[in-house]
């Protein structure tokens, strides 16, 4: 059990690296953009990937009518999150010191993980939602109105996770190191409870 | 004989015409011609390996290329006004072509030259002198833009400029015309012996501020051109000059009448010293010292009064003439600083000499004759050694760093290829026609990179397609990789190249700017957002701040311009990206149109003279929707009561 409570706080103290490195990183390529153009999200914000990115992806999305790119305090979310993510870190924290300390039941480590789970889909739910806002909530004064082949507006919205062609852009849109030292964590409070679990079997047996 | 016989006799029959007609192709061009393409070969989208900054001779500017392709990257506006970027035009550069003289539109750019550090190209700056308002510019090869210009008084004709030391310590102008000092009206037949020849000597800060620190008022022969020791002979400056006989006219011929002129060897750290101690004396001199902010986007001009001026006989071992054959024209060290090329243009052969003999002559007091006080050495014993018979009219020498030695040839039009120390011909290679100056990037250096050479030449007749009498100059590049020359290709260059300044790209090309941060923009009238632009009226003066983004001004509907008014156009781009610039021009404009970075501030003035509704728009293609980029400025009558009002959006 000592071993699987060392993991649990090992896991969920890599969420803390949320506050270091991105969740998500969105990249542009064009012809013009040679050396690409993009941003990070982080919990608290976006950031361009060089200094001038944000506002220059704003300058171009005015033809097509997309809205600015928001700031911090424009998003609920940015200002949620991070109390999500660091209250989950310290509450996984505080369940595997429970684990190491009080030999609290493995059943906890797999409990925070499912509230993790719950958590992460809203979250995904919750960006996407708000990129399909974004991508198809235009201007109906833009300067370039663009319909696809059944005379529908095109949507802009950039892939939750994937490639896609949006007119002369390609978009990448990929997890970053944030997030995947989230999903490592969270594998690792998994095996957590497996390794626990399996340690309360053998003593019972 | 069957039948296979034959097949076979016929097939060997093939391969020896075969193997004869590749052995003659070799022996016809030295190479396969097809690798001299690949060669000089940069496919789309790489980069060349090498910047090459031309001068741009009567053009007054620098035009840079790229080597082993030749082809032209820019063309950076110095001594010119450049209605292509407003370079002379803006209010903000205006100031850069101010001197004693008044605004001077044009100049004569010669000697491009980079900064050193330790004998070795840098990459920080790149120096350019002026031959006939006098003056040395400093650019920025961060942004590729003319910094610094600085006049020197009581010279003309400034050719032997503008080398740099090999710390950038010091640069150096000359006076090729000898003219009195101070200036004053006197009869031109009483020359000799009355005119000067002064020699400036500017120092480069840290930051790259030039200051003339002091003149060497030298006898009025015409100094030519100027090389700074290297390495060993660091601490000296070799200064060539003709015209020693003082005659003022027909020079052709009277100027050429001495079997022997003088380079004239300083000891400048001699002479710095002499002048921290408080030697010599100040005398008049009005020089404009014109300088770019690249902060405020502004240049100011700052007339200066006064120089130190040197007599060179009062400096105890500081300056001393070494005869050289018949009017020498370049002056070249090579990289360990042991040798000294000169090139006397009516000479058959070329007289080198070595840096310690002269040390030694002037160590025994070895002085053959004195000129104005100034001893003279003797030729024999500073000689190092002379390369026989090598060509007619030699004019400039690098080097390969391999010890070897490129010598032009202007009137047999060649170059040539030496060895130092054994002065042994090696290769000659014709150019295209009479061949001024070469280049080999870093050749003037103690680490030359010795790859390329490029010929410039003076003449180019049929080289190109025939455009009309005027042609532009031709140059060659040859690879100078083996041991002989190999011409690989033939290209056309801006204005006249006196000579040009090579370096391996990448010691410039990380550091390019790639535009300006708008919120370092500290110009007087910069509007940094579309809410800071504003027309404003004070008098008959209009100032209107307006931005420019893709791909509209703001504000674009400006009214109460009257007829009379003297109206400033300060146009901010406020783009934040590479390669994002907006022009700008108004129709009755009496100036050029501008070009303003992403971040930069620009100005222009437009005086109306027309009631009426003027548009204007950006001239730059911008953006899919850069054809829209347009507006007007409304025009009343000079006693009108319009009231000044202007929007974007009708807001």
């Amino acid at each position: 059990m000592k071993s699987a409570s060392i993991i649990m706080i090992i896991g969920s103290a890599l969420l803390l690296g949320l506050f270091v490195f991105p969740l998500w990183s969105i990249e542009l390529e064009a012809p013009q953009y040679p050396s690409g153009i993009g941003m990070n999200i982080h919990l608290d914000g976006l950031q361009g990937k060089e200094k001038h990115d944000l506002q220059n992806i704003d300058g171009l999305n005015h033809y097509i009518g997309m809205r600015k790119l928001p700031k911090a305090d424009e998003m609920w979310e940015f200002s949620t999150f991070p109390k999500v993510i660091g209250g989950m870190a310290i509450l996984g924290i505080i369940i595997g010191l429970l684990g190491l300390f009080k030999s609290i039941s493995p059943k906890w480590f797999l409990a925070w993980l499912i509230l993790m789970c719950v958590l992460g889909i809203l979250g995904m739910y919750d960006f996407n939602a708000w990129m399909i806002d974004y991508g198809t909530n235009l201007d109906p004064k833009a300067i370039m109105k663009m319909t696809d082949a059944d005379g529908n507006p095109l949507s802009y919205k950039p892939p939750l996770f994937g490639t896609k062609h949006i007119l002369n852009f390609v978009a990448h849109s990929y997890p970053s190191i944030g997030a995947y030292m989230m999903g490592f964590g969270m594998f690792l409070t998994f095996v957590a409870f497996w390794m626990g679990n399996k340690k309360v079997k053998s003593l019972k047996a | 004989m069957n039948t296979i016989g034959k097949y076979l006799l016929g097939v060997a029959a093939l391969i020896l015409m075969t193997n004869c007609g590749n052995n003659n192709s070799n022996s016809n061009s030295g190479a396969m011609s097809s690798s001299k393409a690949e060669k000089v070969y940069v496919a789309p989208g790489e980069h060349d390996e090498y910047y090459a900054f031309f001068s741009g001779g009567y053009s007054g500017n620098i035009t840079v290329a790229g080597l082993p392709s030749g082809r032209m990257l820019k063309e950076i506006p110095v001594f010119s006004q450049f209605p292509t970027s407003g370079y002379g035009y803006s209010e903000e550069t205006k100031p850069m072509l101010n001197t004693s003289f008044g605004f001077v539109p044009w100049g004569d750019a010669h000697h491009p030259d980079i900064s050193q550090t330790n004998g070795e190209l840098d990459g920080r700056w790149i120096f350019i002198n002026e031959n006939n308002t006098p003056r040395i510019a400093r650019i920025s090869l961060e942004t590729f833009e003319t910094e610094e210009i600085i006049e020197l008084p009581n010279s003309a004709g400034n050719h032997a400029s503008s080398f740099v030391t090999e710390n950038t310590e010091y640069i150096v102008a000359g006076t090729r015309f000898a003219v009195p000092n101070p200036q004053r009206d006197m009869p031109i037949s009483e020359m000799k012996g009355q005119f000067k020849g002064p020699l400036s000597f500017v120092s480069i800060a840290d930051n790259g501020r030039m200051n003339l620190e002091f003149q060497l008022n030298m006898p009025g022969f015409n100094y030519d051109l100027a090389h700074p020791g290297r390495n060993k002979s660091h601490g000296w400056f070799f200064f060539t000059s003709y015209n020693t006989e003082e005659a003022n006219t027909l020079m052709e011929v009277n100027a050429s009448q001495n079997d022997k002129d003088y380079i004239a060897a300083v000891n400048w750290k001699k002479v710095v010293e002499y002048v921290k101690n408080g030697g010599g004396k100040k005398v008049a001199g009005t020089y404009a010292h014109n300088v770019y902010d690249e902060k405020t986007h502004t240049a100011t001009s700052t007339m200066k009064e006064g120089v130190i001026s040197i007599n060179p006989v009062e400096v105890e071992g500081a300056v001393f003439y070494i005869p050289i054959p018949k009017s020498p024209h370049g002056c070249d060290v090579d990289p360990s600083g042991e040798y000294i090329i000169g090139s006397g243009k009516l000479s058959t052969d070329l007289s080198v000499y070595s840096f310690e003999k002269v040390l030694k002559a002037i160590e025994n007091k070895d002085f053959v004759a004195d000129a104005y006080g100034i001893p003279v050495l003797s030729y024999e014993n500073t000689i190092a050694g002379v390369v026989k018979q090598p060509g007619l009219g030699p004019l400039h020498t690098e080097f390969d760093g391999k010890g070897n030695a490129y010598t032009t040839f202007f009137i047999s039009s060649e170059v040539v290829k030496w060895k130092l120390g054994t002065w042994e011909i090696l290769d000659r290679q014709p150019t295209f026609y009479s061949v001024g100056h070469l280049m080999i990037p870093g050749g003037n250096s103690r680490k030359p990179f010795g790859k390329y050479m490029v010929a410039m030449n003076k003449i180019t007749k049929d080289r190109y397609l025939p455009t009309g009498p005027e042609l532009e100059h031709s140059a060659q590049l040859y690879d100078i990789s083996g041991d002989k020359m190999e011409l690989l290709s033939d290209f056309p260059t801006h204005g006249e190249p006196h000579y040009a300044a090579g370096i391996r790209a990448d010691l410039i090309k990380e550091k390019s700017k790639k535009y300006y941060e708008l919120s370092e923009n500290e110009h007087p009238y910069a509007a940094k957002s579309e809410s800071e632009a504003t027309v404003t009226r004070n008098g008959k003066e209009v100032h209107i701040s307006m931005t420019m983004i893709r791909s509209h001004f703001s504000p674009d509907n400006i009214e109460g311009v009257k007829v009379g008014d003297k109206v400033y156009l300060h146009m901010t781009n406020l783009e934040q990206d590479f390669d994002v610039p907006h022009g700008f021009s108004i129709i009755g404009a009496n100036t050029s149109e501008i070009l303003v970075m992403p971040g930069q501030t620009k100005t222009i003035i437009w005086e109306p003279k027309r009631e009426g509704v003027w548009p204007f728009y950006c001239t730059d293609f911008c953006s899919a929707l850069h054809q829209e980029m347009q507006g007007y400025i409304r025009v009343s009558a000079a006693n009108s009561n319009t009231p000044i009002k202007y929007t974007l959006d009708d807001e």
